[in-house]
């Protein structure tokens, strides 16, 4: 707990890490309230103000049904950040477990995962998230699933390179003559050593995760019309945007404030736990 | 570098190139419905939905079909496309082409402009220069290709505007001026946001180098600066550089998708998200290996070219 302290307080004093932790909590506020904040209903349409520019009525303008941007990027940031989150997560438990085990482990078994998270890192990782998604079909849920996956070999690397750091520490060997079991030194005596690096590598995932989410749903392989998922906002918003530029601009900035927010935290992070790291 | 690390490295891009093709043939064999579903349809009765099993060998064990795919894709048979009817191989052979026009002139680019850019960054550390290029390269990075490319479009393809074509393809054989026309606003967008990532590693390695002992070496015998910035310490962070431009070809590819599928551009990502859309699995199978095949070689080009220039490393 005191560790956990000393890091916020490192990561406040960089300008990273401040800007960073700040604006992530109040666009996770602001997802997790969003919906009800929205000060109109997403789904309502206003013939009479179609494609309309920021005004006092309509703060971020209206799109070709006259629906409301700013109420719909809104209602659409929980299908887009919390979707992303939760891909995240995905990846990095997974990640961190085969990891932990293939180092902890070692040997052949090591040899084997370790040669198919080589192969599959061999894949540009967009084109793996299609792959997965050609076999699951389109739908958020599967993008999420398809992301969590292609995550999960570079944070298996980076929990195994850990692992191998502490399997040959005195603490770890005393469990072992104490006779504990595997899972009980995997989970009590290496996790703790594995969180940090992970951590830190998941919130600059959390960044990638929006924008592979939004492309996904963009390329029309993820979220499904009328959802107001960014990146389908933006696939939509083409038929009309030489008309006006409002329905793509709003979500396009929408999905660069939430990776900025992410990436800037995950600076921050880096520089806070491993301070010689920074430049 | 010695023979036998060509060798060895060439041998790991075999078993590489080996190992995906079986990844990329598995994911498309767990497909829910098989390609004899597709050509006959939904409510194909059963003895024909079998003869044509037979007939197109699905009837047989996973692996003699892993092996008669990949036995033809060694000869340049990648099979008969489900959608069209047309042999995949001249398609996707030719969609490589254009694809690769974008891919190199977008290299190129960003080379020639990131290079730069981080090294003058890092010489003036902390100035409004060296802020003003890490706040453009933080928002370079958190803008997805699919929303530059698009906001671009709607900017200067507009009717108002015109300056570009929003779409299409003129090959460079007909009209090179014409070609050219069409491949910038493509090119602009992958170029943007690839010297966004670039800049900032090259700009992070050069910072490291400006404070190393040699540096300040050469500082105390009186070498001028410019002399140091680009003789001595440029040299240095020219490694770096290149792996990062390696590194970041994966994301290039992914950028080539997006950035042809938002221009209508005829290349290898526009074919595979078609073959994705209409469930064409010798199409998938082809495109898929081609950009994984691409990326492992142009990982090992990036390992010579780092054993080519920095004569320390001594693979073995």
């Amino acid at each position: 707990m005191n560790s956990t302290r000393r890091t916020l307080t490192a990561l406040t004093k960089t300008p990273q890490g401040a800007i960073g932790l700040l604006l992530c909590f109040l666009l996770l506020a602001l997802t997790l309230a969003g919906p009800e904040l929205a000060p109109k209903d997403p789904e309502e349409f206003h013939f009479t103000a179609r494609f309309a520019a920021p005004s006092t009525e309509f703060l971020l303008g209206t799109d070709w049904y006259g629906r409301d941007l700013l109420s719909r990027v809104m209602a659409g940031s929980r299908s887009t950040i919390l979707l992303a989150l939760l891909a995240t997560v995905i990846g990095t438990v997974a990640g961190a477990l085969i990891g932990i085990f293939s180092g902890y482990i070692g040997g052949r078994v090591d040899d084997l995962i370790m040669r198919v998270t080589d192969a599959v890192m061999a894949i540009p990782s967009l084109l793996f998230a299609l792959l997965i998604l050609s076999v699951l079909g389109s739908s958020s849920f599967n993008a999420v699933i398809a992301i969590g996956i292609a995550f999960t070999p570079g944070m298996a690397r980076i929990a195994r390179s850990v692992t191998l750091q502490v399997r040959g520490s005195d603490y770890v060997s005393a469990a072992q003559a104490r006779g504990e079991g595997t899972s009980w030194i995997m989970f009590a005596e290496i996790l703790p050593n594995v969180i940090a690096p992970v951590i830190v590598e998941a919130t600059i995932r959390v960044a990638f995760a929006v924008m592979t989410l939004a492309t996904l749903s963009f390329l029309g392989l993820g979220a499904q019309p009328p959802s107001p998922e960014w990146g389908l906002m933006i696939a939509e918003g083409r038929a009309h945007m030489f008309r006006s530029p409002w329905p793509i601009l709003v979500p396009g900035i929408a999905i660069a404030l939430v990776a900025i927010a992410f990436n800037l935290l995950g600076d921050g992070l880096r520089d806070a736990l491993n301070p010689q790291a920074s430049s | 570098m010695s023979p036998e690390f060509i060798i060895k490295r060439f041998f790991y891009l075999l078993v590489t190139a080996i190992i995906v093709s079986m990844i990329v043939f598995a994911v498309t064999q767990l497909l829910p419905a098989n390609a004899a579903t597709m050509i006959l349809g939904e409510y194909a009765t059963e003895e024909a939905l079998l003869a044509l099993n037979a007939k197109l060998g699905l009837d047989q064990p996973a692996w003699v079909q892993y092996w008669q795919w990949f036995s033809g894709v060694l000869q340049g048979d990648f099979g008969i496309s489900l959608r069209t009817g047309q042999a995949v191989g001249p398609v996707i052979l030719s969609a490589f082409g254009n694809s690769a026009i974008l891919a190199v002139f977008s290299l190129v680019l960003v080379s020639l402009i990131s290079i730069p850019l981080g090294v003058i960054a890092a010489s003036r550390r902390g100035r409004p220069l060296d802020l003003g290029v890490s706040l453009i390269s933080y928002l370079g990075v958190s803008m997805p290709e699919f929303v530059l490319a698009t906001l671009l479009l709607a900017w200067l393809a507009s009717p108002a505007i015109a300056l570009f074509p929003a779409s299409g393809y003129v090959p460079f054989a007909t009209d090179p001026l014409a070609a050219l026309h069409h491949i910038t606003l493509p090119v602009l967008t992958l170029t943007i946001v690839l010297t966004a990532h670039v800049s900032r590693m090259v700009r992070s390695e050069m910072v490291d180098t400006l404070e190393s002992d040699f540096v300040r070496a050469a500082r105390l015998r009186g070498v001028p600066k410019r002399r140091i910035l680009f003789k001595h310490a440029l040299r240095n962070s020219m490694l770096p550089a290149i792996t990062v431009i390696a590194l970041d070809i994966g994301y290039l590819i992914g950028g080539v998708i997006v950035v042809e599928e938002v221009f209508s551009f005829p290349g290898v990502g526009r074919q595979l998200i078609l073959a994705i859309q209409n469930r064409d699995l010798p199409m998938l199978q082809a495109g898929a290996l081609l950009m994984a095949v691409t990326y492992a070689v142009a990982n090992l080009l990036a390992d010579l070219a780092y054993a080519l220039l920095d004569k320390r490393i001594q693979f073995k």
